[in-house]
């Protein structure tokens, strides 16, 4: 955990300093306000502007997205008892970037006048909303019984995704110019545009969240034996299941109002994490939590340095880095449990 | 002395079938109850019923004396234990971490002589450090009875003797493990523990069992000692076969299967 701290802290660091404005080092603490210096200069005013108004709140949000996306790949794999669960692979991102699209488009129409003035409120809660409900649909075709199909579980998220993205298809085809912009926003992922309020919505979600999780671990650790051993061992499973899913549709659906469709880190973080800690719940989730936001925030400074001055969206990154290793665990599965 | 579990008029249907018909038993502390009867005959639906896992169409089942489904699910695991047949752990617990969920959220220290004495017990002490995803059917078998035998010690402690379900425990493990497994509750009944388990090995079932009932078409169609179980005529009827029964020098009977031919035929 110490280790996993430090390295956080070790990513904002380097995340802080590089970036289309260079601010090295020796000027950080200047800027941060760390360090009182009497020369006001022009350098030193555009440091501040820099650190304060862009990225402090970007890498801040990059840290909170990264944890919440993770913890909600660790909660996901054990409420279904499958570690190749994922909220972007199976559909519950899309469900939850379908409906702040469909936020969107409402706002900005004039049957949704009315709302315009708190869309940036509606955002987060109508994407948790199409999260849950892409979440609860997904439990109810892909649990059946005592096991859950690892084939229909992928199956049926992708099927859900299909329809989640056909719904923003249609949307894309109804929408603006202006609306168009926001929603491909959307569709790629990128932290570009992150702002102290945005920032700020993040951070009481997440702090609720990881209170709860601690409250799930044992249970969740039980899970792994079946509904049915869990039960028998004196875990409430229905609450279980009831208080995991609306953790990872809150956690997906606020990050996915804040960055978009950002895959992946919510299967790379947890798996690599059970080889060197070991799977019980009770560290899993909180570690999940800190290699989540050390990832995206790295990935973050990637995709906003690589091509600088543009910036990549970070959907593509996440995604050029975790499908293949998705495909390499799915491989390394194959030999070991029946699809 | 009143029983620790109490079944009345217990049935269970589903989509028109009847899988358990009718049921009446009384299950004392320190009695040894096999549960046998051919494929479909409602052993599982019994045991799952008496578990509180499924709840009955008809009928009313009573633990302790209070109604099964009035317990919440943390205070029913601390009056009966159960071991379901197939149990699939999907990620790499150890057998030592496995065998600790028995002990719900008791602090590690408490469960730790529980959690030793289960290993030891199930012969898994050498194990506990390995992986459960990579040991064999049988050992992971016994990794989960240890866990079930914690459950049931942790509740023992706070509420004095209970009820332990057994769904086919031996179906993985060789005969020696089997013989085992079966002396352990064994010696759970004697301290006072309500033991029901159900077997396919009749064998394994006289020698673990005081008590056998004998369960056909969702009807318990003998409820009685090992004697009264183990008649030619009965498993012809039963089981459908021919069986030449003889006894051990302490009077355990025991069978050995002959031809396979339907009852209706048999003269």
């Amino acid at each position: 955990m110490l280790c996993l701290l430090a390295a956080l802290a070790g990513t904002a660091l380097i995340a802080f300093t590089v970036g289309a404005a260079g601010i090295p080092l020796s000027r950080l603490p200047a800027a941060l306000g760390l360090w009182v210096d009497n020369t006001t200069s022009p350098l030193l005013a555009r440091d501040q502007l820099v650190v304060w108004t862009i990225r402090i709140p970007r890498i801040a949000a990059a840290a909170m997205v990264g944890g919440m996306l993770a913890v909600s790949g660790a909660i996901m794999q054990g409420l279904f008892r499958n570690p190749l669960a994922d909220p972007a692979l199976v559909g519950v991102s899309s469900g939850g970037a379908f409906a702040a699209a469909a936020a969107i488009v409402f706002t900005d129409s004039h049957l949704g006048e009315g709302l315009r003035f708190i869309q940036h409120q509606l955002l987060p809660v109508a994407a948790f909303a199409g999260s849950l409900v892409t979440t609860i649909l997904l439990y109810a075709i892909a649990s059946r019984g005592e096991r859950t199909s690892i084939a229909i579980f992928l199956l049926a998220g992708l099927a859900i995704a299909a329809i989640a993205n056909a719904g923003i298809g249609l949307l894309v085809f109804v929408a603006d110019d202006r609306q168009l912009r926001d929603i491909t926003f959307w569709l790629l992922g990128s932290l570009s545009g992150t702002t102290w309020a945005k920032t700020t919505t993040l951070a009481p979600v997440l702090a609720i969240a990881l209170v709860m999780c601690l409250s799930i671990a044992r249970g969740l650790d039980v899970l792994v034996l079946g509904e049915a051993e869990a039960f028998h061992s004196g875990v409430d499973v229905e609450r279980l299941k009831r208080i995991s899913i609306v953790l990872v549709s809150a956690m997906t659906g606020v990050a996915v109002s804040i960055c978009g469709v950002v895959g992946f880190v919510g299967i790379v973080v947890p798996h690599l994490l059970r080889l060197v800690i070991g799977p019980a719940h009770r560290l899993l989730l909180p570690a999940s939590a800190l290699l989540g936001a050390i990832l995206l925030v790295g990935a973050d400074t990637v995709a906003r340095t690589i091509v600088a001055p543009a910036e990549m969206p970070i959907g593509i990154l996440t995604a050029a880095i975790g499908a293949p290793f998705f495909l390499a665990m799915l491989l390394r599965q194959r030999g070991l449990v029946a699809l | 002395m009143t029983p620790i579990l109490e079944a009345r008029a217990v049935s269970m249907a589903i989509g028109g079938a009847t899988l358990v018909d009718a049921i009446d038993l009384d299950v004392h502390g320190g009695e040894t109850v096999a549960i046998v009867g051919p494929n479909g005959a409602g052993k599982s639906t019994l045991l799952r019923l008496i578990s509180g896992d499924l709840r009955a169409s008809r009928g009313a089942i009573s633990l302790k004396q209070r109604d099964l489904h009035a317990y919440s699910s943390r205070q029913l695991a601390l009056h009966r234990a159960m071991l379901s047949q197939h149990v699939n752990v999907s990620f790499p617990f150890t057998v030592e971490e496995v065998v600790h969920m028995g002990a719900g959220d008791r602090g590690r220290a408490a469960a730790e002589p529980l959690v030793e004495t289960a290993l030891h017990e199930a012969g898994l002490a050498d194990f506990r450090h390995r992986k459960l995803p990579t040991l064999s059917g049988g050992e992971q078998q016994r990794a989960h009875f240890a866990r079930v035998l914690v459950q049931l010690a942790c509740g023992e402690a706070a509420h004095g003797p209970g009820l332990l379900l057994l769904d086919e425990p031996t179906s993985s493990l060789d005969l020696r493990h089997q013989i085992d497994l079966v002396e352990t509750a064994r010696r759970r009944a004697e301290r006072g523990t309500a033991v029901i388990a159900i077997l396919h090995d009749l064998n394994l079932a006289m020698r673990f069992a005081d008590r056998i009932l004998l369960l056909h078409r969702g009807q318990l169609a003998i409820d009685g000692d090992r004697a009264a179980a183990m008649q030619p005529e009965t498993i012809r009827q039963i089981f459908e076969i021919d069986a030449v029964i003889a006894h051990t020098d302490q009077g355990v009977p025991f069978l050995l299967p002959q031809t396979m031919r339907p009852a209706d035929k048999a003269t």
